[in-house]
Formats: C-alpha cells, sequence, structure tokens
C-alpha cells in the first residue's frame, strides 16, 4: 500500500502541491489525471522518493520512505517499476541490456538464465526477438514497451507509469494501455498511472484521483468521475477551453 | 522573533547571492566526493564499467597527451639551451627540462589535456542522462549514481592520470634529449648523465602523487557538474564548459599548494 498524507512540494518559489492526501490499496490501478504542469509527474516522483517533498509524508507499506537516505529508498525501490514519458533506455546499451539491468544489478542469475527472461519478458511485451536493438532504432511505442519490461523484469509489486501514451498515435496508445491491464492481471501488481488522455484513464484505472489547483480535487471510480457534474471535472473531462485559457495560449 | 525573520531574510539573501551559490556547490561537490570514496571503500562498482572507463580514459587519451609532452619537452629544451649557452652551461639543459617535466608540466599540462578531453565527455554524458531521465531510471532501478556512474570514472581517472604522466614525463624527455643532442649539438653523454645526476627519485614520486590527486579533480568535477546539470541542451552545454573550466582552474591552483605541501613533507621526512 502507498499512503500520501498531507503532502506539499515547491521548487523556488514556485507552489506546485499542496495538501496531497491519497491511499493506493495493494493490487488496485490508480489513475492520477489533471492539466498539463499541474504536478502529476512530481507527485509520482513524490511516491517513489525521487523527489523529497517540503512538507507531509509518504508511507509505502507502512515505512515512511520520507525520512529515509538515498541508499535506504534503494531498498525500498526495489519493489517498484517505473515506466518514463520519454522511456529514459539507456541510449548506450541494447535493448536485452536495458531489460537485464536491474536482474544484473540485483540477482546474482546466470548469463543463460538472464536471456530467457529477458526473452519472456520481451515477449510479454509484444517485442519479442528486439534484444540486439539499440534505443535508437525503435519507435516511440516500442521504446515505451522496451521501458515496461525494463521496469517488470524483476516483478516488483508497484508498477508507476509516467503519461505512457503521451506522443503515441491512438492505436499505440490503445496497444500500451492493454498492456499495462495485461502486466496488472498476469503478474498481479499495484499500478499508478499519471496521464490525461482521458480513454486510457477509462480503461485501465478503477480509481481515479484529479489534480487541479495544486490538491487532490476529485476522486472515485472512473463512473463516479466521468458522470460528475461538477464543472471543474467535467471541463476536464469534456476537454473544453474557457476564455481564460484562451487567452493563455 | 524579529530578529529571527531578519537574520532568516539575510541568510535568504546570501543564498542567492553568487558566493552563496558557489559555496552551495562546493558543499555539494563535498558530499558527492563523501559518497565516492564511501563507496568506493565497500567496491560496489563493477568491474566491467571500471575497465571500459580505464579505456576510455587511458587508452583514448595517449594520442593528445603524447603529442602534448613530445612537443612541451623539445621547447623546452630549446628556450633552456638558448638561455644556458650564454653561461656556458649547455650540458644542464635537459637536467631543467627533467626536473621541470616531472615536478610541474608532466602532471599539470597531461591533467589539463586530459580535463580537456575527459572531463568534457563526463559532463556532457551525465548530463544528458539526467536530462533524459536516465539518472531517475537507474535510481528507480535501485541503482546509486555514485555507485554506477561516478565511482568507475573516478577510480579509473586516479589510475590512468599517473600513467598517463609518466608517459608524457618520458617523450617529453626522450624528444628534448633528440632535440638537444641532434639539433642544438650538445654532447649527449653529457646532456644525458647530467640529466640523471640532477632528476631524483622524489621528483618523480611529486609528479606522480599530483596526477593521483589531478584524476580525482577531473573525474569528480566533471560528475558533479553533469549530474547537477540544468535542463535541456542550455544545461548540458553549460555543463560542459564549466567542467572543463573549473577542474582547470582547481588543477592550477591545487598544483601551487601540493608543491607546497609536499617540498614541506619532503624535507621533514628527510
Amino acid at each position: 500500500m502507498i499512503e500520501a498524507r498531507q503532502l506539499k512540494k515547491s521548487f523556488g518559489s514556485q507552489l506546485v502541491l499542496t495538501d496531497v492526501d491519497l491511499r493506493i490499496e495493494t493490487g488496485e490501478s490508480v489513475v492520477i489525471i489533471g492539466r498539463s504542469g499541474g504536478g502529476k509527474s512530481v507527485l509520482l516522483k513524490l511516491l517513489i522518493g525521487l523527489l523529497q517533498p517540503d512538507a507531509g509524508e509518504v508511507l509505502v507499506d507502512g515505512a515512511p520512505i520520507t525520512r529515509m537516505n538515498e541508499r535506504q529508498l534503494l531498498r525500498v525501490r526495489r519493489k517498484f517499476g517505473m515506466v518514463f514519458q520519454g522511456a529514459a533506455l539507456f541510449d548506450s546499451m541494447t535493448v536485452a541490456e536495458n531489460v537485464a539491468f536491474g536482474l544484473y544489478r540485483h540477482e546474482h542469475l546466470t548469463a543463460g538464465e538472464v536471456a530467457r527472461r529477458v526473452a519472456a519478458t520481451l515477449e510479454m511485451v509484444d517485442l519479442p526477438g528486439t534484444q540486439k536493438k539499440k534505443p535508437a532504432e525503435l519507435s516511440g511505442g516500442m521504446r515505451k514497451r522496451v521501458g515496461l519490461a525494463r521496469a517488470i523484469i524483476y516483478e516488483p509489486q508497484f508498477v508507476l507509469y509516467d503519461e505512457p501514451t503521451t506522443g503515441l498515435d491512438p492505436i499505440a496508445s490503445d496497444s500500451i494501455d492493454q498492456l499495462i491491464i495485461r502486466v496488472r492481471d498476469q503478474l498481479k501488481v499495484t499500478s499508478v498511472v499519471v496521464t490525461h488522455d482521458m480513454r486510457s484513464a477509462r480503461r485501465v484505472g478503477n480509481h481515479v484521483f484529479m489534480l487541479h489547483n495544486k490538491r487532490v480535487y476529485a476522486h472515485g471510480t472512473p463512473e463516479e468521475l466521468f458522470t460528475s457534474r461538477d464543472a471543474v471535472v467535467r471541463q476536464f473531462i469534456d476537454g473544453v477551453a474557457d476564455a481564460k485559457d484562451i487567452e493563455l495560449l | 522573533m524579529a530578529a529571527g525573520l531578519l537574520l532568516f531574510h539575510h541568510m535568504n539573501f546570501f543564498g542567492e547571492t553568487w558566493i552563496g551559490v558557489w559555496l552551495t556547490g562546493l558543499g555539494r561537490l563535498a558530499m558527492m566526493t563523501r559518497d565516492a570514496v564511501g563507496s568506493c571503500l565497500t567496491f560496489k562498482a563493477s568491474r566491467r564499467d571500471l575497465l571500459y572507463q580505464i579505456y576510455f580514459i587511458g587508452i583514448k587519451s595517449q594520442a593528445v597527451v603524447l603529442v602534448t609532452g613530445a612537443f612541451t619537452g623539445m621547447v623546452l629544451t630549446a628556450q633552456t639551451y638558448f638561455q644556458f649557452h650564454k653561461v656556458k652551461m649547455d650540458t644542464a639543459t635537459l637536467a631543467v627540462v627533467s626536473v621541470s617535466m616531472c615536478d610541474e608540466l608532466g602532471p599539470v599540462l597531461t591533467a589539463l589535456m586530459v580535463a580537456g578531453r575527459v572531463g568534457a565527455a563526463i559532463a556532457a554524458e551525465l548530463g544528458t542522462m539526467r536530462v533524459t531521465e536516465q539518472i531517475d531510471a537507474l535510481r528507480t532501478l535501485a541503482t546509486h549514481p555514485i555507485d554506477y556512474l561516478v565511482v568507475p570514472r573516478l577510480l579509473a581517472s586516479m589510475l590512468a592520470l599517473p600513467l598517463l604522466t609518466v608517459e608524457s614525463i618520458v617523450l617529453g624527455i626522450g624528444s628534448g634529449y633528440l632535440v638537444g643532442s641532434q639539433l642544438l649539438g650538445i654532447d649527449p653523454v653529457y646532456l644525458w648523465c647530467n640529466m640523471l645526476k640532477y632528476t631524483g627519485d622524489i621528483d618523480i614520486v611529486f609528479g606522480l602523487v599530483k596526477s593521483f590527486v589531478y584524476g580525482g579533480i577531473i573525474a569528480l568535477i566533471g560528475c558533479y557538474k553533469g549530474l547537477s546539470c540544468g535542463m535541456g541542451a542550455e544545461g548540458v552545454g553549460r555543463a560542459t564548459t564549466e567542467a572543463v573550466v573549473y577542474s582547470s582552474i582547481t588543477i592550477l591552483i591545487a598544483n601551487f599548494f601540493l608543491t607546497l605541501v609536499l617540498q614541506r613533507l619532503f624535507v621533514l621526512l628527510s
């Protein structure tokens, strides 16, 4: 279980999040939605300890990670896998080396066993036979799949996705959504997906948190949020810009 | 309360001035150095990464270091000869070249050349990894960036710099000998014997100790600048430039203090 209590984060004088409370139960598939620049990715990084909050705390399975130093955090992070917006693949390595990175660093397996697990994981993300390719040779969708393979190969408890469908065409987005659902169901992981793609949010989430004005503005099941009559929620879900938004452009 | 607020305001103001920013950077560099030394002592670096860095820093820097050493030795020999010839001390020329190359020019010029090549490359590579979230990816894969990125570069640089310096010194003295004996017409036997007579083991030890320290300076400043670089292409460019400038300046300043400290130590121990 991941729990955030009264989280506050600012960069310089710019406040990004304040009074953020959320609770993610084991096995849940949580989606965090909100406008671009609204602090969704920052929240995700706070949950895994990549950023430290200015106030408040994050508990992972009851352990307060906000009081840990980087070396203590490394042990907690072995429970996590994270898929980055731009995939963040190590560009000097091949696909196989990228995917096997966690295994090589933390598990004492034979080269044959590592190769077998890499092949099985790449098969799971529909990229069989790509072991020898370099990240530069892959399309955006393929890179995200490799990023997902790298995140799940050591079978983490929690998988965090930072805007997994951003920059992909609708068909590639759909296949990534199906992959997130497949990983959730087959590996029984807790998923946390940050997105502003409403179709994707509806499909992969069983609990949705909406960030607005630096806070959790609304949360509930996808059905509850998508049928909400609240003006702010409606505006975001329907994707309607008001006069102020147009001025900002 | 009011006094506390005033103090806080002043501290905040101080933190935003260039000296505050500089001191903050120095503190962060010191903390990174402490982490890296701690990690070196517990052998967390992978042997494969270490070997690759030795290849990149040591083997790939050969050409630039050898050319620098050779031409420095040659020009130093010529200049020394032009002055010494006036007082009939031609045969002492190579001794001056040798002591200068071992104590100062060998370690400093090698370090400056490696800072330009390797310091810039380290800062650019780590800076690019930072802006493309590869450093964050490492951390999510339960890998400390210090163990995986800094330690192999630090160890490789501290190992490679003394070896490169020895090469540079040998080539500097060798090329100086050839210029002196073949081009300037100095008696080759006296030239060589005087060089051996006036160059002590301690000169070589000083050079090696200095180059070991410079290796650490280059790797640490390069890694620090890369890991703390600003966002975007501009941030990477700035980090690269600063890595070269700061490591070069630090090497020159450290050279002065190291010379004083090592000389004093030598006097105390002998």
